[in-house]
């Protein structure tokens, strides 16, 4: 079990404040945030690269503060493709366990498994200069497993890789990983589905403080704040302001219709969270087309409402131009509501 | 207009060649010159305009009266500079270590200051700093010594080296260093089996300008040494006398440029091998 206790930073780019969690061995934590809101800083200080200022990190109840970086047990891929440009591929995968007191023939027959297992097989006795980004990360992730390390620590590890690449190792990585199954897999990622898809459980990291942790489909249904919801949500979830006046939902000036579901308790301001696939083309709702983008076979649409700006995800390509007049129709039943401070505030009525 | 560029191009580069290659034929016809063709006006090519002598070569190795002795000055500049370059290039190269990966203050003093402390070694006028040095190898008795002389020339070629290596150290990921303490190495570790494997280029630079600067030096060579440790360059300019012995002057002079210009040779061929092309992307 790592425990962060308090944990507190002075790093002058993204200072940590007072972070706290528990994380259990055999899970795979991952950490999704925008670029700036301290993931990399959290692995650095879990690492031992950074000094924590405040607060306590422990292993199984043992302080780690003191612990020089390379008895900690961890091995790190990062966002670039750090390999040892002097070594072959297979030296520098070997390079930790010869460091951990393995023979050379026994640190080689590893390394070549390892190798194996990463699809790089073959590719041996080449330089990594000469392999293709993909195949250089590859290595990376070759020598981070290899290690059988209790902490396995991935600082974006497909920040760098081309939209195929990047589909193509995510969709290995749970068996890649598996080889450190036993361990704690901390997976930091800015992309909600990588998150999403690889984590047993998911922290959600803004301007150095973590919003919310648990298991990635609770996030996703019922976030914190709105911060959380815009987070987690690719396109992010549109925050339009309303209010709650007798008992019914309004959107500039406007009651939506009753049947969503929703628990309207209190009168007064709220900020309304419209998830990207609640709108869709066709209804009595007018709007305008500020931008439309394809993304994969999707279409984004970002939307200029009467009560605000809203982005409508389509499945398929469909054309439309700037400023183009359309009706769209929202589907109320996923709305999310947040106070006016940002805190959720969505209940719904059960059906039983 | 592609020919004629051509033509243009190899013209200048045929220019500028001879501009760069003249001083040494000329030194080279002058070596195998007599007095007497040495002062009846400018001539070139022996056999033709001149008889060509060996005699400004082979003083250089003769013994007694007419000979100049070559062999003592050469190992002494040989020994005085590799000694302090391969000081200089140690200690440089973790000094400039320590300043890329590590912050330090003292006061107002940071890693900047410290840096333009060891650059500004070489912005003094050496004037400035020849008392001190006569005076401090006197006091620990080092004048006219090649062991005076390697510390004297520690100073002067570690600044050069720091500044060099600290250059390169910044290209270097530190994500690199991190890494191989992460894998199981000490941060000293970390530097021998992983940096300063990756600093090749670096160091042959910076090896490359302390040995031209040490070999090149003349005005504390000339300062800190009388009769018993002489140099290279201090033993050429002696040669200058009433009657100067230009084709012995000029086979000195050659000779003294050997060592650098195979030194140059080689490291442009190690360098267009490319193995020392940045290894980093």
């Amino acid at each position: 079990m790592l425990s962060l206790k308090n944990i507190s930073t002075t790093h002058r780019k993204r200072p940590l404040c007072n972070l706290s969690a528990e994380l259990e061995s055999g899970k795979i934590y991952t950490i999704l945030g925008r670029t700036g809101a301290g993931k990399t800083e959290l692995l650095r200080i879990v690492m031992g690269l950074d000094d924590i200022a405040d607060g306590h990190l422990e292993l199984d109840g043992q302080n780690l503060a003191d612990r020089p970086v390379r008895l900690r047990q961890m091995s790190m891929v990062y966002q670039q493709f750090i390999n040892y440009p002097h070594l072959t591929v297979v030296q520098n995968v070997a390079f930790p366990l010869r460091r951990q007191g393995f023979s050379r023939a026994d640190a080689h027959d590893r390394a070549m498994a390892a190798l194996a297992l990463v699809g790089l097989a073959g590719f041996e006795h080449r330089m990594p200069p000469e392999l293709s980004g993909g195949q250089q990360q590859r290595v990376a992730i070759a020598r981070a497993i290899v290690k059988k390390a209790r902490i396995l620590l991935m600082d974006e590890p497909l920040a760098n890789l081309d939209y195929k690449l990047r589909e193509k190792l995510r969709e290995e990585f749970p068996r890649l990983l598996a080889e450190n199954a036993d361990g704690i897999i901390l997976y930091s990622t800015t992309e909600p589905a990588e998150a999403m898809q690889l984590g047993h459980e998911m922290i959600v990291m803004h301007e150095g403080c973590i919003l919310a942790m648990g298991a990635p489909a609770d996030i996703f249904e019922n976030p914190a704040t709105v911060e959380v919801a815009k987070l987690v949500s690719d396109p992010p979830v549109s925050i339009c302001h309303g209010e709650i006046a007798n008992g019914q939902l309004m959107l500039a000036g406007t009651a939506l219709p009753e049947g969503a579901g929703l628990v309207l308790k209190g009168d007064g301001p709220i900020q309304v969270g419209i998830r990207p696939d609640a709108l869709s083309i066709g209804g009595d709702m007018p709007a305008k087309v500020v931008l439309a983008e394809f993304s994969g076979s999707d279409t984004i649409v970002h939307l200029s409402l009467e009560f605000g700006a809203a982005v409508m995800l389509l499945e398929g390509i469909h054309e439309f131009k700037t400023d183009q007049s359309i009706q769209v129709s929202l589907d109320t039943s996923t709305l999310l509501l947040f106070s006016a401070e940002g805190k959720n505030i969505t209940e719904r009525r059960s059906n039983g | 207009m592609g020919r004629t560029y051509h033509i243009i191009k190899y013209l200048c580069l045929l220019v500028w060649t001879a501009f760069v290659v003249f001083p040494f034929l000329w030194a080279l016809s002058t070596s195998f010159k007599d007095a007497n063709a040495v002062t009846s006006g400018a001539r070139y090519l022996p056999w033709v305009e001149f008889e060509p002598s060996v005699q400004g070569w082979t003083s250089l190795f003769a013994s007694g009266s007419q000979g100049i002795n070559i062999v003592t000055p050469f190992l002494n500049s040989a020994s005085v500079t590799l000694l302090a370059s391969i000081v200089s290039l140690g200690l440089g190269t973790l000094a400039a270590y320590g300043l890329s990966r590590y912050s330090y203050k003292v006061g107002f003093v940071k890693n900047s200051d410290i840096t333009f402390f060891f650059i500004s070694q070489r912005i003094m006028p050496p004037i400035v700093l020849a008392i001190p040095f006569f005076l401090m190898l006197k006091e620990i008795q080092a004048l006219d010594t090649i062991f005076g002389l390697v510390i004297v020339y520690v100073a002067l070629l570690l600044p050069i080296a720091v500044w060099v290596m600290t250059d390169f150290f910044a290209s270097i990921p530190k994500e690199l260093d991190e890494m191989a303490m992460i894998d199981g190495c000490t941060p000293i570790g970390a530097f021998f089996r992983v940096v300063l494997p990756n600093s090749t280029a670096g160091l042959v630079v910076a090896g490359m300008f302390c040995l031209i600067f040490g070999w090149n030096d003349f005005f504390f060579a000339f300062i800190l040494t009388f009769t018993e440790t002489q140099l290279l360059p201090v033993a050429i300019v002696s040669l200058n006398s009433s009657v100067t012995p230009w084709w012995s002057l000029s086979a000195f002079a050659l000779i003294s440029v050997t060592p650098l210009a195979l030194i140059a040779i080689v490291v442009e061929r190690f360098m267009s091998r490319g193995s020392l092309a940045g290894a980093f992307r």
